[in-house]
């Protein structure tokens, strides 16, 4: 521990050894077979449940908790699969609490719903433990699909299609496939490598092999891919991020969240991996918390999110935004930032009128060393052909389909970008079989 | 995925999971949407003679009980057969078999006590292409007093003449529905055998009261300001109809007469126990009251998985259970078990520690720190700690290993010894 937290500058192991093990285990364990019980419990097996309506992937929820409950775990993680082949993931990182616990009749009822993320992490980690993939191909089809992009939408996609009996190729610019679950999310909510053992899982159902390193308008072209295969689902993610627009935005100590945060992931030793003692977080979203509660996690003495609307605007939902506080990050609103100077960063407060969010002649400055950026990611590199409105992909050549974060529909979250992999799969299917 | 197709007295069905008798087996309406969820098949609610319809009471019909966090665990009601004239029901029935081809469709009945009412009522439904008829001497209240339902299956002798009378008259597979309102099941189920009973099915339900309204001094459900006793059903009359449906199965008089087993069967679990016991089938009714149809995907999905699990077919599962139920006298004396607490369980409620020392051998230990320990030297093994516990699996009864010594008794353990030879029996029979 060469430094402290009170540390100038953006450097390495600003606490003892041992504490980035605890601080980066399971932000919320899972659990046990008899607090799986007694949760399961609480589900009242609602008729049409609304909490099957809120997810993405429409999950049959209140059947995989009765299936827990009547001590068949895995009979429930075949229930989420068969929807969600990427449950295990999305048990840990989805939103649960403004998706299917926001509606549970419990949570309206008594302001405590039941624990559907934990008791779905509950099955899945049961059934996963078994090592013995659910799931098996149909005969082959003889078709050909490449799936670009290694991440939610692509995997879900891949696997869905792998099992209707296609023979699938998956491309990923990374070095590993995974996408946001491997190099996009908080290390905390998916540990012990999960995000990689899950894809190893995934793929275990055959049919499908991943190609990493290749990236799409660089090693291979959509055309290629065109005439190659028989079918293409480009599940590209959003690589774009925006800029701040605020002067000395380039200046070293300025960084993306989301490149901070993939570096995290992939740090074998978390020890060694410098942060600032002043770190100012710029943006509302799950990125942003994600980036502020690790910097905070790793040893910076002051973390604050700063956010240019209301708390009520945020992205992050207040789940999030609570254990960002809990952890020791300050979250201002309704500031804009106005430059970024060697020790700090100037803001102006906002206010929200009819002609959109006007800067107002006072501000403040945030002390700062070092800067991250989380005020959203864009579409870029889409390939010649692809049409996109207000930054989203809306059409796809002949033979192409498109989900996840790159296109229309839905909200930017891994769940989402399952539903819309697995759906476009099925459409694939369609169109592969139909002749 | 276990194979659950079943075949039951010839009844073919996709799964063993079939509805019981009872509102929700009254109309084409909610039996399409039993079959459309994936029941096996039902027994159509019963029908009466013709002319006109059943009444029923225009207040509430049924009552309950409930568990913490308000679950279901007991109904009762005081609903009649079928309220429909007879021929809605036939041309339903009718309809419902003809779209339904694979899924089993039994008839219940209910009628007089005379042939000429039977044979009519069996003439009228033969054309319905039903699967089979269920003769209802179940039901306790309402049509008892009429002289039918649980009249009839409280007399062996009536059970046995009319069960004669169907098979006399239809050539369709004959279950007698059992009424337990009775002091010896086994009665019933031989009367039905010696009357050509290709099945039972048991149990009907229990006559019972399930609250008083103590404001208006009335039994619940209350008909203005009075009550009367129902029929009682759900999980908690499962036990009852467990050792009910174990008694026929090992009776050497019904031994191998098939049985549907009916009573408070609500999960995949409840299904194999009873099957377990001798049940060839199960029919389901509070379940679906409470849950809805659905949950037949869960009994289906657990029956399978438990079935692969075993590596086991339904049908070894079917009575596998049976040679292990014996009379109390040849259980053996000489098997002794211990408590043990698994103390990274333990959650330190001391509910184990209230049960032992107040109402029964004072054999666990509480330190002043809370941690509850048993005392091998006062464990008779009773099992009640388990029983209160609500950790599961923290508490469970350790075999001691044969010769080891019992600390309470002194004596080692021995090999298998029961009541009959033992040596405090006035009535042991000399070891031979």
């Amino acid at each position: 521990m060469p430094n402290s937290p009170l540390t100038p500058g953006i450097v390495p192991a600003r606490l003892p050894a041992a504490a980035y093990a605890a601080n980066f285990s399971d932000s919320e364990p899972a659990l046990d077979a008899h607090e799986a019980r007694v949760a399961a419990d609480r589900c009242y097996f609602c008729h049409d449940a609304p909490c099957m309506t809120a997810c993405p992937t429409g999950i049959d929820i209140p059947l995989f908790i009765r299936q827990i409950s009547t001590g068949t775990p895995e009979a429930a993680a075949l229930t989420i699969w068969s929807q969600n082949i990427l449950g295990g993931i999305c048990a840990r990182v989805c939103p649960t609490e403004t998706l299917c616990e926001e509606v549970c009749v419990r949570e309206v009822a008594e302001g405590k719903p039941v624990e559907i993320g934990r008791l779905q992490r509950f099955a899945t980690d049961v059934a996963m433990a078994k090592n013995r993939h659910p799931f098996s191909r149909s005969p082959a089809t003889g078709n050909k699909v490449a799936v670009v992009g290694a991440g939610p939408a692509g995997l879900a996609c891949a696997h869905r299609l792998a099992m209707k009996g296609h023979a699938v190729t998956v491309f990923d610019k990374r070095s590993k496939p995974g996408g946001l679950n491997e190099y996009g999310i908080a290390s905390y909510k998916a540990t012990g490598g999960f995000a990689a053992r899950e894809v190893d899982w995934l793929l275990q159902i055959g049919g499908i092999t991943v190609t990493c390193g290749v990236k799409l308008g660089r090693d291979v072209q959509l055309s290629d891919l065109i005439r190659d295969f028989d079918a293409v689902f480009l599940g590209l993610g959003l690589q774009g991020v925006n800029a701040l627009r605020a002067e000395g935005e380039d200046r070293p100590g300025v960084a993306n969240a989301v490149d901070f945060i993939a570096e995290l992931r992939q740090a074998a030793d978390l020890s060694k991996l410098p942060v600032g003692r002043d770190v100012v977080v710029i943006g509302g979203g799950m990125t942003a918390v994600d980036a502020a509660v690790q910097s905070k996690l790793l040893g910076a003495e002051t973390v604050t999110i700063v956010y240019r609307r209301g708390q009520d605007q945020m992205a992050a939902s207040r789940h999030e935004q609570d254990h960002a506080v809990q952890a020791g990050v300050r979250i201002l609103h309704n500031a804009a930032p106005l430059r970024v100077t060697a020790e700090a960063v100037d803001f102006a407060y906002t206010e929200a009128g009819p002609q959109g969010l006007k800067l107002l002649d006072q501000g403040f400055a945030l002390k700062a060393d070092q800067v991250f950026k989380a005020i959203g990611q864009t579409l870029a590199d889409v390939p010649a052909g692809v049409t996109v409105e207000a930054g989203k992909i809306t059409a796809t050549p002949a033979k192409v389909w498109a989900g996840g974060d790159c296109a229309a529909g839905g909200e930017d979250l891994t769940v989402t970008a399952v539903a819309q992999g697995r759906d476009a799969a099925e459409a694939i299917h369609v169109a592969l079989t139909a002749l | 995925m276990a194979d659950l197709t079943s075949s039951f007295v010839g009844i073919k069905s996709p799964n063993p999971f079939w509805l019981a008798s009872a509102p929700p087996t009254d109309k084409e309406y909610n039996v399409t949407r039993a079959f459309q969820a994936g029941w096996g098949g039902v027994v159509w609610k019963t029908l009466g003679s013709d002319g006109p319809p059943i009444v029923n009471v225009g207040g509430p019909r049924y009552g309950a009980i409930w568990g913490a966090d308000r679950r279901l665990l007991g109904l009762n009601n005081i609903e009649l057969i079928t309220d429909r004239p007879l021929q809605v029901n036939l041309d339903e029935i009718k309809r419902v078999k003809r779209a339904w081809r694979d899924r089993a469709l039994v008839i219940s009945l209910m009628v007089p006590c005379d042939e000429e009412s039977w044979k009519d009522i069996l003439r009228r439904i033969e054309d319905t292409e039903a699967d089979g008829v269920e003769l209802n001497f179940g039901c306790p209240h309402g049509m008892a007093e009429r002289g039918m339902g649980s009249a009839v299956g409280q007399v062996p002798e009536y059970i046995e003449m009319v069960t004669a009378w169907v098979k006399k008259h239809s050539r369709m597979p004959c279950i007698v529905k059992l009424t337990p309102n009775i002091a010896d099941i086994r009665k019933p189920a031989e009367a039905a055998r010696r009357g050509g009973a290709d099945a039972v099915s048991l149990i009907n339900t229990i006559n019972s009261i399930t609250a008083v309204d103590l404001d208006a001094f009335s039994p619940e459900p209350m008909i203005d300001g009075k009550g009367t006793h129902g029929g009682y059903c759900g999980p908690a009359v499962k036990p009852i109809a467990l050792n009910m449906v174990a008694e026929i199965a090992r009776n050497a008089d019904t031994r191998g007469l098939p049985i549907s087993g009916i009573g408070g069967v609500t999960t995949w679990r409840d299904a194999a126990e009873f099957m377990a016991l001798g049940a060839g089938n199960v029919q389901v009714c509070t379940a679906v009251m409470t849950y809805g149809f659905k949950i037949v995907h869960e009994m289906i999905s657990g029956l399978s998985q438990y079935l692969d699990d075993k590596g086991m077919a339904l049908s070894d599962l079917i009575g596998r259970a049976v040679p292990n139920v014996t009379d109390w006298q040849y259980l053996n004396l000489n098997y002794v078990t211990k408590a043990h607490i698994d103390q990274a369980a333990c959650i330190k409620c001391g509910r184990c520690y209230a049960a032992c020392e107040d109402t029964s051998h004072q054999a666990i230990a509480m330190s002043p720190d809370r941690v509850f320990t048993v005392k091998d030297e006062d464990c008779v093994a009773c099992n009640l700690c388990v029983n209160v516990c609500p950790v599961e699996g923290c508490i469970t009864m350790v075999p001691m290993a044969k010769g080891a010594t019992d600390p309470r008794t002194g004596r080692k353990v021995a090999d298998y010894a029961n009541w009959t030879t033992h040596p405090n029996n006035p009535m042991a029979r000399a070891a031979e």
